[in-house]
């Protein structure tokens, strides 16, 4: 019944979505925000520890949100360990205009780690359902509030 | 005309069938591709809005094609014919209420902003610090938001009546809380996340019996039954209009007469006005003074074809039909494993929201639409309630007169192969 929805929903969402990563409020964190998604309810906290360097040490995300929102998220924590701050920020860029744009049209983010852009295709199904794109960045954008230093972030004042 | 409008069709057993013709939406195929068949809608999105009859369609071009003007102004002949079609519509609404009269009736553009008029109009003038407004726990945010407003401009309070376990309006907290600083009671008929009826009858008669105003949110009671404002003694009671089969940017506010007559007007410009000079400005009476500025005309006419429409069908006969998918779906729903559904109360309008386990509301829409079932997810303007309930969001199917039981097993087989995938 649902064959075409295997594009969204690929084998590895679904697991990461069952078994998030990184799950957790840590013991330790020096930056953290909230996320809401009032569409739907979803609420995401990330914590993250960045070093004097600039570098994301470690980082963790609690809260509740559906398949690709909480397997997005996942992700997110095992790709941007031990990246810099830059590249947190670069492979964001890179990920927003994948969920958001046709492949012509993407921006250029420059040298990005292929090993984490060939991880996070597998959620490009998203562009082909635009009401789900804020399940999928709202950890992004939550992480980006959180370098930031701001406090909580929402989907509903991002633009996309 | 359809002959939908024939009067004797009301004695007609209820052919859902034969009404499914009338909307011409529900023949079409959604997710239809290239390579790909498309699948029969599966329209369970009610709550949310309704679909159109092709008589409430027809009446809007009719309008525009041959007797479109403003309203209230011009001396010539298409403005006076716009003019009294529109105003007929008025007429139309006092019946299907069962009004007093026409002048109870204010139209607004959608429930929302009938609740905005209270709070600001009746409210503003006539609540001071310290008074106190009842809500309840199951409303929308519409009849939320409006009086936190006034409450933050004036200081007055807001009470909120609990709901039980199974959905029902706590009745005896409610009780409990009318003291003397309540002015009014602000809740809903029935409620679009739980499908609860509540007792209006009974919660006005409490409250009246200590001097207290009631207004109703009708906004879902009115499209799945009967209703009669001087049945339930309503001093207020709110709609709108893309919810009973007509198009959006119209709603109505019932009002008793002399509460309406003593209220000021919240929106200034064009038809509220009697005379205007620099100095000074005089307000026409009630209901006109709370209509600022050319109303929704093409709408209204819509709004007055869908109430034809189901007057003809009889909402009685409406009510008899969705209560009988409501008992088919309820029933069927609940022999899902992991499946919970959140509103069990007595009285239940046709809505039915649910969670499964282990998978979130969200995925389960998405799911459901691939399977051409339309429904609502998410938090339904509702976000206190979902605490209440401890649920994040819910899935929601909302019925219609137009659906039908091959429709609830539909959505049935596409929650079951949801639960399937997700495994």
């Amino acid at each position: 019944m649902f064959d075409d929805l295997r594009d969204l929903y690929q084998e590895v969402i679904l697991d990461h979505g069952k078994n998030p990563r990184n799950f957790g409020r840590p013991d330790a964190f020096n930056r953290q925000a909230r996320g809401d998604n009032p569409m739907c309810g979803d609420k995401i906290a990330i914590y993250l520890t960045v070093g004097d360097d600039g570098t994301i040490q470690d980082l963790h995300f609690d809260g509740r949100g559906c398949a690709i929102s909480q397997a997005s998220a996942s992700l997110m924590t095992e790709i941007l360990r031990g990246k810099s701050m830059k590249e947190a920020e670069a492979l964001f860029g890179y990920f927003h205009d994948m969920c958001t744009k046709d492949e012509d049209e993407q921006g250029d983010h420059g040298t990005l780690d292929e090993d984490a852009t060939d991880k996070l295709a597998v959620l490009s199904g998203v562009r082909e359902f635009p009401m789900r794109v804020k399940c999928a960045t709202l950890a992004w954008h939550t992480m980006n509030a959180a370098l930031h230093g701001e406090a909580t972030t929402s989907t509903e004042n991002a633009s996309f | 005309m359809s002959d939908l409008l024939n009067p004797t069709l009301g004695n007609a057993p209820y052919d859902v069938m034969r009404v499914r013709q009338d909307f011409p939406i529900l023949t079409r195929l959604v997710h239809e591709k290239k390579g790909r068949a498309g699948k029969p809608l599966v329209y369970l999105d009610n709550g949310a809005s309704a679909q159109k009859p092709r008589t409430v369609i027809d009446a809007m071009s009719h309008l525009l094609e041959n007797d479109y003007a403003n309203v209230h102004r011009g001396v010539h002949f298409l403005s006076q014919r716009s003019t009294d079609l529109y105003e007929a519509v008025r007429d139309k609404v006092a019946k299907f209420l069962n009004a007093p009269s026409r002048e109870n009736i204010v139209f607004t553009r959608n429930a929302t902003e009938a609740f905005n008029l209270l709070a600001n109009s009746w409210g503003g003038r006539f609540l001071k610090a310290g008074d106190a407004v009842i809500i309840s726990w199951m409303e929308h945010h519409a009849n939320i938001v409006p009086w936190q407003l006034l409450r933050d401009r004036i200081g007055i309070t807001i009470k909120v009546v609990p709901v039980l376990d199974d959905g029902s309006l706590d009745m005896a907290a409610y009780e409990a809380m009318l003291t003397p600083e309540v002015r009014l009671v602000s809740i809903a008929h029935a409620s679009n996340v739980l499908g609860t009826v509540n007792p209006a009858a009974r919660i006005a008669r409490l409250a009246h019996a200590k001097g207290i105003l009631v207004a109703f949110d009708g906004s879902q009671a009115a499209v799945h039954q009967p209703v009669d404002v001087q049945a339930i003694d309503a001093d207020f009671y709110v709609f709108t209009g893309h919810k009973l089969y007509g198009p959006t940017g119209i709603g109505v506010l019932y009002g008793r007469k002399e509460l309406l007559d003593k209220m000021p007007p919240w929106q200034g410009g064009g038809d509220m006005i009697s005379t205007v000079s620099f100095e000074n400005t005089t307000y026409r009476e009630a209901p006109y003074r709370f209509e600022a500025g050319t109303p929704a005309i093409v709408e209204g006419i819509g709004l007055g074809a869908a109430i034809d429409y189901v007057s003809a069908l009889g909402m009685s006969a409406i009510q008899a039909h969705e209560q009988r998918l409501l008992a088919y779906a309820t029933h069927k729903l609940s022999e899902i494993d992991g499946l919970r559904i959140i509103g069990t109360a007595p009285d239940k309008a046709a809505i039915i929201s649910f969670t499964m386990d282990g998978i979130h509301p969200h995925d389960i829409g998405t799911l459901l639409d691939r399977g051409g079932v339309a429904v609502r997810v998410g938090r339904h303007c509702a976000e206190p309630l979902m605490d209440r309930f401890g649920v994040g969001a819910t899935a929601r199917a909302s019925f219609g007169l137009y659906n039908t039981e091959a429709e609830v097993d539909a959505l049935v087989e596409a929650v079951q192969a949801c639960k399937a995938f997700f495994g």
